[in-house]
């Protein structure tokens, strides 16, 4: 069976990981609330899309 | 001819694929408005809108062949005598799917599929979205197009004030 011949050295394991990196999802402006939601989808806050009441937000 | 559905089935198999889609479409027509993940959703519409088209024809044989896919003879009954001659107007097109965002606790993507055109009395949510449904859509578009016209300028005209009194 394959196995690694070296110990993988903690440079190189976190110059790897060094490239994972967490990314800011694109919001846009609610046009009811003006609250910032994800395109595309009911607005979390007033729980409308397209000026249509979609879902009930207590 | 059909094209196949390619990549893996919903529930990992095809027999069980087709016993969530049937469940599903079951709930839907039962509730008129259900909430489940986009990907089922997606696979449910291309059904659910076949179904209905058979319940729009009417006849025995349609019955029997929905029967096939909702098990329910209450909810093929409602669909047979009350949805589908809602949609006689329609030719396709009648759920809508509205997606809602990630769920808390494996983050898989939402959305709400439902009836287009809803039953008149039913819950307090109808009131608001089966008059813009059931109008004519120009007038529903022409009061998109005023409904930002008339906000802009009171806006301005809020901010011209402001600055007016910044002036002076």
């Amino acid at each position: 069976m394959a196995v690694p011949k070296r110990k993988k050295s903690r440079s190189n394991t976190r110059h790897r990981r060094s490239q994972w990196k967490t990314q800011a999802p694109t919001l846009v402006r609610c046009p009811q609330c003006r609250d910032e939601k994800l395109p595309h989808t009911a607005c979390p806050t007033c729980g409308t899309y397209n000026r249509r009441q979609v879902v009930d937000v207590a | 001819m059909p094209t196949p559905t390619k990549g893996p089935r919903l529930g990992g198999s095809p027999s069980h694929q087709r016993i969530i889609l049937a469940n599903l479409a079951t709930a839907l027509f039962e509730h008129g408005r259900i909430t489940t993940t986009e990907a089922k959703a997606r696979r449910l519409r291309p059904l659910a809108e076949k179904l209905i088209t058979k319940a729009k024809r009417g006849d025995l044989a349609a019955r029997r062949q929905v029967l096939t896919v909702v098990r329910d003879k209450g909810v093929v009954h409602t669909l047979f005598t009350e949805i589908g001659p809602r949609f006689e107007n329609r030719p396709g097109g009648y759920t809508r799917i509205t997606k809602l965002g990630p769920r808390k606790g494996d983050n898989a993507p939402m959305a709400l599929i439902e009836l287009v055109e809803e039953a008149a009395p039913s819950a307090v949510t109808t009131q608001a979205t089966a008059a813009p449904a059931t109008e004519a859509p120009a007038p529903a578009a022409e009061e998109a197009e005023e409904t930002p016209a008339t906000e802009a300028p009171a806006e301005e005209a809020a901010a011209d004030d402001t600055e007016a009194d910044e002036k002076k």
